[in-house]
């Protein structure tokens, strides 16, 4: 059973009269890892802004369990949120910046030690109880901050790209650890990141947003292999993005081809976009492909070549494992499968 | 190069000179066994003997820290407050404002002294008091409170907006945050503000001199009035009690702005090394 735990409705958020945030709705769903995904500005960070306390809406309602929250102001709300930038206190020891929400509730001393202890021991900090923040590297003042948010038993933690600041390898340490957290906690975390691997890497659900609107919200696979449209394909992985026209279903013509799909339910000769994923595009000797190209470009990544193909007057992103040279003509092959037909977006 | 070097010693330990020669010799005459300004005879503390039997001095000194502690007190907390709510201010109406705090800084101490006379006697028109230690106790308020803003204020700017949030989302009512997190965090402007008040305060004789009245005289004032009597040496021995007592002021005032400066900057080597 799928219970709500957080609600949105109609949620609309004005700054100096500009729209933020144009009327969403979205469910959370209890115990889920949650994640707000878009690029700056598209109004993740004030979605979570809303459900922590920390903005208004101009109209709409907020719900938590069954609950309208909306006027509720943060300390009596039972989420609790990891700052961008850990915002530890200064002045406090570790220890205490953790202890912190425990002394306001005032429980006795030794509760608070023995849960201060606990989320130490959870986020691996033992020892460093004594330790001034400002001494900490980046990590584990991350970590204090989640052990700080977390000690409080929170229902909901809301985390804002809590992991922005750190190194690459590190930032994926502390992905899986995050995630391991989450689910022995069993808490609902929402997450907001502009960061589309650690999106795919860590959620439950993924929910996409551009210019305060809601695009997608979906499984991570849901999103990276069905994007509803074109910037969702764009924003989640790579994509070539291919003007196109729904002859009927399940048939499509782009690049100056007729190529098979699996897609229906277009208006007959409708225009759509078309998504083709870079690895989706196989390479074949010259001749044997629905399309026929020239390899302008080969850019080497680790696992895979990274090549830009000049073919039927379209610049073709394509993923291979096998090397080819600049100016060479190669044969292309698309699965029906692997092309994903979209609604063209409203401009706005 | 090496000569430019030289010159450029020389001419700071000129100014050195300049500025501490005076009180070089007046600290060494407070200890002189005669009366004479011009030599030496002989060290004795026989003038800070002599200073701890004068009524008129004592009193005066008393006088003083009272003032000086009741008018710095007070003009921390106004200051203080009247700096977050600088803070919050928009752009224009802050740099209006800032300006506003900063002509008394600039105005000729005398014409302060003079226009606060004014004041309390037109008031004293209206309802009954004398010139006094109220009246002391403001006009130093009116001139501390600047050096009080001036202080907190860059405290205020540096410190993380989010942490009040975080307060809030572990349980602060406003209240609360304000006290256990606003507070902490601009402590040591508060106290460096309330540090200079201090010594403004104790240093104070142009402004003082116009609104003590006849009936309270600040240390300054007294010391003025004895050097048109007859200068004496318990003069020198007094100002070298001053001296030290400011000069301690100072060097706690700067211990703790270094403490925070480390501290600032280790913070930024842990962001550094995240």
């Amino acid at each position: 059973m799928k219970n709500t735990i957080i609600s949105l409705r109609n949620a609309v958020v004005e700054y100096d009269g500009v729209e933020v945030l144009g009327g969403i709705n979205l469910d959370i769903v209890d115990k889920q890892f949650v994640t707000l995904l878009g690029p700056s500005g598209c109004g993740k960070t004030t979605t979570l802004r809303i459900i922590g306390g920390f903005a208004n809406m101009k109209s709409g309602e907020l719900y938590f369990g069954d609950k309208e929250i909306s006027k509720l102001p943060p300390h009596k709300r039972q989420v609790n949120t990891v700052f961008q930038k850990y915002a530890l206190f200064p002045h406090l020891n570790v220890y205490e910046n953790v202890a912190f929400g425990l002394k306001l509730q005032k429980l006795p001393e030794k509760e608070i030690r023995s849960r201060v202890q606990e989320m130490l021991e959870l986020v691996n900090l033992i020892g460093f109880e004594k330790r001034s923040v400002n001494r900490l590297s980046g990590g584990q003042q991350q970590r204090v901050a989640i052990a700080r948010a977390l000690v409080n038993r929170p229902k909901v933690l809301l985390l804002d790209e809590p992991l922005g600041a750190l190194d690459l390898k590190l930032r994926k340490e502390m992905q899986i650890e995050l995630k391991k957290i989450q689910q022995n906690l069993e808490i609902t975390f929402v997450y907001v990141t502009h960061d589309q691997e650690e999106a795919l890497t860590m959620s439950d659900t993924v929910i996409v947003m551009k210019d305060g609107n809601i695009q997608q919200i979906g499984t991570p696979v849901d999103i990276y292999n069905e994007p509803k449209n074109a910037f969702v394909a764009d924003f989640i992985g790579e994509s070539n993005i291919l003007d196109g026209i729904m002859h009927k279903d399940r048939l499509v013509e782009f690049a100056g081809n007729e190529f098979v799909c699996v897609d229906e339910g277009f208006a007959p000769d409708e225009l759509v976009d078309v998504v083709v994923r870079p690895e989706d595009i196989k390479v074949v000797n010259q001749g044997e492909g629905m399309l026929t190209g020239v390899v302008e470009n080969v850019i080497f990544k680790g696992v895979h070549y990274e090549m830009l193909v000049d073919a039927a007057g379209f610049k073709w992103k394509i993923h291979s494992t096998i090397c080819e040279n600049v100016g060479d003509l190669i044969g292309m092959n698309i699965e029906p499968f692997d092309i994903h037909i979209m609604h063209k977006m409203k401009e706005d | 190069m090496t000569k430019n070097r030289f010159l450029s010693k020389l001419f700071l330990y000129i100014v050195l000179l300049f500025l501490y020669v005076p009180i070089f010799v007046l600290i060494v005459f407070s200890f002189n066994e005669s009366k004479s300004r011009a030599n030496f005879t002989g060290f004795s503390l026989k003038w800070y003997s002599k200073l701890l039997h004068n009524e008129a001095i004592l009193t005066s000194l008393l006088n003083t820290v009272i003032i000086a502690l009741a008018a710095a007190l007070l003009a921390t907390i106004l200051g203080t407050a009247a700096a977050i709510g600088i803070n919050n201010m928009k752009k224009v109406s802050k740099t209006v404002v800032m300006n506003i705090t900063y002509i008394p800084v600039v105005n000729p101490e005398i014409i302060m002294g003079v226009s606060l006379m004014l004041l309390f006697k037109g008031m004293q028109g209206i309802i009954n008091f004398q010139f006094g230690f109220v009246t002391l106790i403001l006009s130093h308020i009116a001139f501390d409170v600047p050096y009080v803003i001036y202080n907190v204020l860059p405290k205020l700017r540096q410190m993380n907006p989010s942490l009040v949030e975080v307060a809030r989302d572990l349980g602060c009512n406003e209240r609360q945050a304000f006290f256990k997190v606003v507070i902490p965090e601009i402590m040591p402007g508060v106290f460096s503000g309330f540090l200079m008040s201090l010594t403004y305060s104790i240093d104070d004789f142009v402004i003082s001199y116009f609104t003590s009245g006849s009936s309270v005289e600040t240390l300054p004032i007294t010391i003025y009035s004895m050097t048109r009597r007859k200068v004496s040496p318990e003069i020198n021995a007094v100002s070298t009690i001053i001296f030290l007592a400011i000069i301690a002021v100072l060097i706690v005032k700067n211990y703790l702005e270094n403490r925070s400066l480390r501290k600032a900057r280790d913070e930024s080597l842990a962001v550094k090394n995240a």
